[in-house]
C-alpha cells in the first residue's frame, strides 16, 4: 500500500503500510474462503507493546497504532 | 619268390629285422606246432638265440677234444662250405655221461635229451654268425631246412624254409586239440581266496516257549534304573587327553576382493556471485497525494470506517486489554494473605568489648561490593552539652572504624585508625577501597584498604583458618597479632585543620562520578569516571567540596606486607595537594550558609547530559546543582552551589536562592532522597518527620504528627517505594508504609534497649535484605527484612507516585483555599474599616 497521509515518520509508515496491506488481504481472503458472503470489517492486532487496528475498504486502508493504557 | 627274396634279404641283413620276421614266423609256428619244444627252449634263456629270433639255434663252443670225438674238426671234417655235421643223439648222450660237465654239450643237455630225432645237426659257424664257432640246431625242421638246400644261397634256403614253413602252415591239416594236463598259472590261489568258507562250525540255538504263554496279558512295571545298583552303566564323557589337540596355529586364507563399481555424477558448478538489489518503496508524489486526499472516494471511506475505529478506540480506553489478570491475581494473594507477626528477623549482632566499650556507634555503612561486610564507626557517648564543648574532651581510647563480617561475629575483620572520633564516613562508589570519613574536629580523612580487600573477601575462610598460620619466625609475631587483633589501617590522607570545618563534620558524601567541580564552581565532565570529589557539611555553617589528593600510602608498621599502592587519579586542573599526610589538603569550594548546618543532602543531580567529548573537559550545563541541607535548628535549606561569575567584577558570586522550611523543632538527623523517586526527600528530626518534594515549595507533602518519643534515625527502604524506617530513642523501629496507613506506623519492632543511632538497609541478594541498626551501647544489630516488607507489590511504584501527586494537588488546593480565605479576610476587614471610618466620619 502507498501511504497517503501519516503522522509517523516515512520509513515506519511505509513499512507498516506494506506489511499490513498484505496481512489484510490474507485476512480478508481467509474470511471469504470460509463464507463467501462474509467480508472483513475490522482487524485488531494486540501485541506486547502496541495495539494495531486496521479498517479495510475496497481501495483504502486506515491504520491506527495505539499504546495500551496502563 | 620275390617275397622270399625280400624276406631272405631281410633275414640276412639285419639280425633285428630278420629277427622280427623270424619272430613272426616263430609265432606262427608256435600256434600251429607243438608248444612244448618252444616252451622248453624258452626255459633256457641265455643259450638259445631266441633273443635274436633263432630259438632253435644254440651257439656252442667245441673244444678240440670234442671235435675229435665227433669228427667235426675244423677245417678237416667241417669246412666253410660243408659246415653241416650230423651227430647222433646217442653219441652226444654218451659223451655227456662220460664227460659230464666238461662236455660241450652240457649246456644243452636237456635240449639234446628232448630232441625227437636221432641225429642232431651241428653247424660250423665260420663267420661266427651266432657268436661261437659251432652252433647246434635244436629242431628237426631247422635241420632239414639247413641241410637240404645248403649250397645255394642261404637266403633261398631260409626263404624256402620259411616258405615251406608257411606252406606247411597253410597246408597243415587240422588237428583237433589234444588234451593236455592243466597247468596251473596261479589262478587257483585267487579263487581259493575269494571263496567263502566257514571257519567255525555254526552254533544252532533253539528257543522254545510254553504255548499257553503266547498271547497272555502282559503287565509292565517301572523300575527306576538309578535305584538298582549296577542296573545301568554310565559312560560319562571325560576329557581324554589323547584326543585333545591344542590347535596352535591355523592357517586361514582370506581373500578379499573389492567390489569395483564405477559411478559418475555431474554437478552443476554454480559460481558464487554477489548480487544485490536495491529497492525503494513507491510513493506518491505530493500532487497525487493531494488529489487522492481530496477525492470523494476517500471521504466516503473515512465516513464508513470512522465509526468502527471509534468503537475500537473506546473499548481500549475503557479497559486495558493488555492486563494480565492471572498474574495480578497471584500477586494480590501473596501480599494480602495474612498478616505476619514479624517483619524483621534477627540475623546477627556484632559487638566488640575492647573497642566499643562505653562507646556509641555513630555511623554504619555497608561495603558496596563484598557480601557481608559492614563497617561501623564508634564515638564517645556524649550528652548534648558535652557535644557542644568538644574541644575540652580528651579522648582516652583510640577511636576506630571496625569492619565486621557476617561469618565472624566475634572478631572484627579490619580496623581503620582515626585520629579523632569519626562521626560519618562513606565508601567511594567507584572504588570501594577508598573510604572517606569526617572527624569530630572537622577534619576529613581518607583511608585506602586495597591491601586488605582480599582479606575481606575471604573473610569466611579467615575465621576458620586463622589458627592455621605460617610457622615462620619473623611473621609469628604478626600472626599472633592478627589472630587476636584485626589489622589496623592507617589513614592515608587527612585534611589540614586550618581549612577544615570548625565543628564536627556531620555528613559526607561522594559526588557522582560523571562530573566534577572546579574552583569556580562550574561543573565539568569527569573523564576518569571515578568518584573524586567529596562534599562535607558541618554545624559551622559551611558546605565544603573536596578533591581527592594524589597520595602514596606511608609505611604501615603493623601490616604484614608492604605493597606499592597505586596513586589515585588526579584531575588535571587540581594541584597536587599532598604527598604526606601532613601536607595540607584544602577544600575546593566553600559554600557558606547563614545558619549552622547539621546534616546535608544527598545531592544526586539528575542530568540531561550531553555526550561527553573525550578531548576537552566540557562544561556541563544541565546538571542540577541544587542540594538540600538540614540545620541544627530544624530548618531545611534548599539551595544551589553553582557560582555565577558576576559580570562586572569578574568575581565568583554564589547564587543564593535558598529556601528554608521550618517543620522540625529540633536538629534534623536525617535527610534522604528516596531511592525510587529522585525528587522525594525524607527528613527526620525531633519529634516528627516529613516528606518533601523538590520543586514543591509550599511545604512538605506529608508531615507526621508529633510522637511521644524522639525520632533519631530514618531511612527509606531500598526495595519498596512506599516504605521507610524510623528509629526512636526508646530502641524501637517504626516501619511506615505510606500505602497502608499515613497516620501511624504500620509496624513497630523493638530492637534494643537504648537509643537507635543509625539505620542502614542493604540488599545483599534478591532474597536477602538486611537492616543494620546501631544503638547507643555500641552494638550493631543486623536484621533480616522479611519478604512482605521487602518485595514490592504490583504497581506499588505507580501507586506511591499517585499518592504523592494527590498530596501535592491537595497542598495546592489548600494553599489556594488559604489565599482565597486571606483575600476574603482582607476584604471583610477593609469593609469593616470602611464602615468604621464611615461611622467616625458620621
Amino acid at each position: 500500500g502507498i501511504p497517503i497521509r501519516t503522522t509517523l515518520d516515512n520509513s515506519t509508515t511505509v513499512q507498516y503500510a506494506g506489511l499490513l496491506q498484505q496481512l489484510t488481504m490474507k485476512a480478508r481472503s481467509t474470511v471469504r474462503d470460509i463464507d463467501p458472503q462474509n467480508d472483513l470489517t475490522f482487524l485488531r492486532i494486540r501485541s506486547k507493546k502496541h495495539e494495531i487496528m486496521v479498517a479495510p475498504d475496497k481501495e483504502y486502508l486506515l491504520i491506527v497504532i495505539q499504546n495500551p493504557c496502563e | 619268390m620275390s617275397e622270399n627274396l625280400v624276406s631272405g634279404k631281410t633275414s640276412l641283413k639285419g639280425p633285428k629285422t630278420s629277427a622280427k620276421k623270424q619272430k613272426g614266423e616263430n609265432k606262427a609256428k608256435e600256434s600251429s606246432k607243438g608248444k612244448r619244444t618252444q616252451l622248453g627252449k624258452k626255459d633256457k634263456i641265455d643259450l638259445s638265440m631266441a633273443s635274436i629270433g633263432h630259438p632253435e639255434i644254440f651257439p656252442l663252443v667245441f673244444t678240440t677234444k670234442t671235435q675229435e670225438i665227433f669228427n667235426c674238426r675244423v677245417d678237416e671234417d667241417v669246412t666253410e662250405e660243408n659246415c653241416f655235421k650230423l651227430i647222433k643223439k646217442e653219441d652226444i648222450i654218451q659223451d655227456l655221461k662220460t664227460r659230464a660237465t666238461i662236455s660241450d654239450f652240457h649246456p644243452i643237455k636237456k635240449v639234446v635229451l628232448e630232441y625227437p630225432g636221432e641225429e642232431l645237426l651241428v653247424v660250423f659257424d665260420a663267420k661266427f654268425q651266432y657268436g661261437q664257432n659251432f652252433y647246434f640246431v635244436a629242431s628237426e625242421e631247422a635241420k632239414e631246412n639247413l641241410l637240404k638246400p645248403p649250397e645255394t644261397a642261404e637266403e633261398k634256403e631260409e626263404e624256402k624254409e620259411e616258405e615251406n614253413r608257411e606252406e606247411t602252415l597253410e597246408v597243415h591239416p587240422y588237428k583237433p586239440p589234444v588234451h593236455k594236463p592243466w597247468v596251473s598259472l596261479g589262478s587257483e590261489k585267487e579263487v581259493e581266496e575269494e571263496s567263502v568258507k566257514d571257519t567255525i562250525t555254526k552254533i544252532k540255538y533253539m528257543i522254545s516257549r510254553v504255548r499257553r504263554k503266547f498271547g497272555a496279558p502282559i503287565t509292565f512295571t517301572d523300575k527306576n534304573a538309578s535305584h538298582v545298583k549296577d542296573s545301568y552303566v554310565e559312560c560319562t564323557s571325560y576329557q581324554d587327553k589323547t584326543y585333545s589337540i591344542k590347535m596352535l596355529e591355523k592357517n586361514v586364507g582370506i581373500q578379499m576382493v573389492p567390489k569395483l563399481r564405477e559411478a559418475s555424477t555431474q554437478t552443476k558448478w554454480t559460481y558464487p556471485k554477489n548480487a544485490a538489489t536495491q529497492y525503494f518503496p513507491r510513493q506518491l508524489s505530493s500532487e497525487e497525494k493531494e488529489e487522492s486526499l481530496s477525492s470523494e472516494k476517500l471521504k466516503e471511506f473515512l465516513t464508513s470506517v470512522h465509526l468502527r475505529m471509534e468503537i475500537a478506540l473506546q473499548q481500549n480506553e475503557i479497559m486495558n486489554a493488555f492486563f494480565d489478570d492471572w498474574k495480578a491475581l497471584a500477586e494480590d494473594e501473596s501480599s494480602s494473605g495474612g498478616k505476619p507477626d514479624v517483619y524483621l528477623k534477627a540475623y546477627q549482632s556484632f559487638t566488640d568489648l575492647r573497642h566499643l566499650k562505653d562507646r556509641t556507634i555513630s555511623w554504619v555503612c555497608w561495603h558496596p561490593t563484598i557480601y557481608g561486610i559492614i563497617a561501623v564507626s564508634a564515638g564517645e557517648r556524649l550528652s548534648y552539652e558535652e557535644q557542644v564543648n568538644l574541644s575540652d574532651k580528651s579522648l582516652l581510647q583510640q577511636s576506630v572504624i571496625l569492619f565486621w563480617s557476617f561469618f565472624d561475629p566475634i572478631h572484627p575483620q579490619l580496623m581503620l585508625e582515626c585520629p579523632e572520633d569519626i562521626y560519618c564516613f562513606q565508601f567511594s562508589p567507584s572504588d570501594p577501597n577508598i573510604i572517606a570519613g569526617g572527624c569530630i574536629n572537622g577534619q576529613v580523612i581518607l583511608w585506602d584498604i586495597s591491601q586488605h580487600e582480599e582479606k575481606l573477601q575471604n573473610a569466611k575462610t579467615v575465621a576458620d583458618g586463622i589458627e592455621i598460620t605460617a610457622v615462620n619466625m619473623p611473621s609469628l609475631m604478626q600472626v599472633q597479632q592478627s589472630s587476636t587483633e584485626p589489622p589496623l589501617v592507617r589513614y592515608c590522607a587527612v585534611s589540614s585543620i586550618q581549612y577544615s570545618h570548625e565543628k564536627p563534620v556531620t555528613d559526607i558524601h561522594w559526588l557522582p562520578d560523571y562530573f566534577e567541580d572546579n574552583r569556580m564552581g562550574a561543573t565539568f565532565e569527569n573523564r576518569a569516571e571515578t568518584c573524586v570529589q567529596l562534599v562535607t557539611c558541618s554545624p559551622d555553617g559551611s558546605v565544603l567540596f573536596w578533591d581527592i589528593p594524589a597520595t602514596k600510602l606511608p609505611e604501615q608498621p603493623s601490616s604484614e606486607k608492604v605493597k606499592e599502592e597505586e596513586t589515585f587519579y588526579v584531575p588535571p586542573d587540581v594541584p597536587d595537594t599532598s604527598k604526606h599526610p601532613d601536607v595540607c589538603w584544602k577544600p575546593l569550594i566553600k559554600v557558606q550558609s547563614l545558619n549552622a548546618l547539621e546534616v546535608p543532602a544527598k545531592e544526586s543531580p539528575y542530568t540531561e547530559m550531553s555526550i561527553p567529548s573525550s578531548k576537552n573537559l566540557k562544561v556541563l550545563e544541565n546538571i542540577s546543582t541544587d542540594f538540600f541541607v538540614g540545620t541544627e535548628d530544624g530548618e531545611i535549606v534548599y539551595s544551589d552551589w553553582e557560582m555565577e561569575i558576576h559580570s562586572d567584577s569578574a568575581k565568583p558570586v554564589s547564587q543564593k536562592h535558598a529556601q528554608k522550611y521550618i517543620i522540625h523543632t529540633e536538629t534534623i538527623n536525617t535527610l534522604q532522597r528516596s531511592p525510587f523517586f529522585k525528587d522525594i526527600i525524607l527528613s527526620v528530626g525531633g519529634r516528627n518527620f516529613a516528606i518533601w518534594r523538590e520543586g514543591v515549595t509550599n511545604g512538605p507533602i506529608l508531615q507526621s504528627s508529633c510522637s511521644a518519643g524522639r525520632y533519631t534515625a530514618g531511612q527509606w527502604s531500598l526495595t519498596r517505594p512506599g516504605v521507610f524506617f524510623i528509629g526512636r530513642d526508646d530502641g524501637n523501629i517504626d516501619i511506615w508504609d505510606i500505602l497502608k496507613k499515613t497516620h501511624e506506623p504500620s509496624h513497630l519492632q523493638n530492637i534494643s534497649k537504648s537509643t537507635i543511632t543509625f539505620i542502614s538497609p542493604w540488599t545483599a541478594s534478591p532474597n536477602q535484605h538486611f537492616l543494620a541498626v546501631s544503638d547507643d551501647l555500641g552494638v550493631l544489630h543486623v536484621w533480616e527484612i522479611c519478604q512482605p516488607l521487602s518485595h514490592p507489590s504490583s504497581n506499588e511504584d505507580a501507586n506511591v507516585l499517585d499518592y504523592f501527586e494527590r498530596e501535592v494537588k491537595y497542598l495546592k488546593y489548600c494553599e489556594q483555599e488559604f489565599q482565597e480565605y486571606q483575600e476574603l479576610q482582607a476584604k471583610t476587614e477593609l469593609k469593616w474599616s470602611w464602615r468604621h471610618r464611615g461611622r467616625k466620619q458620621v
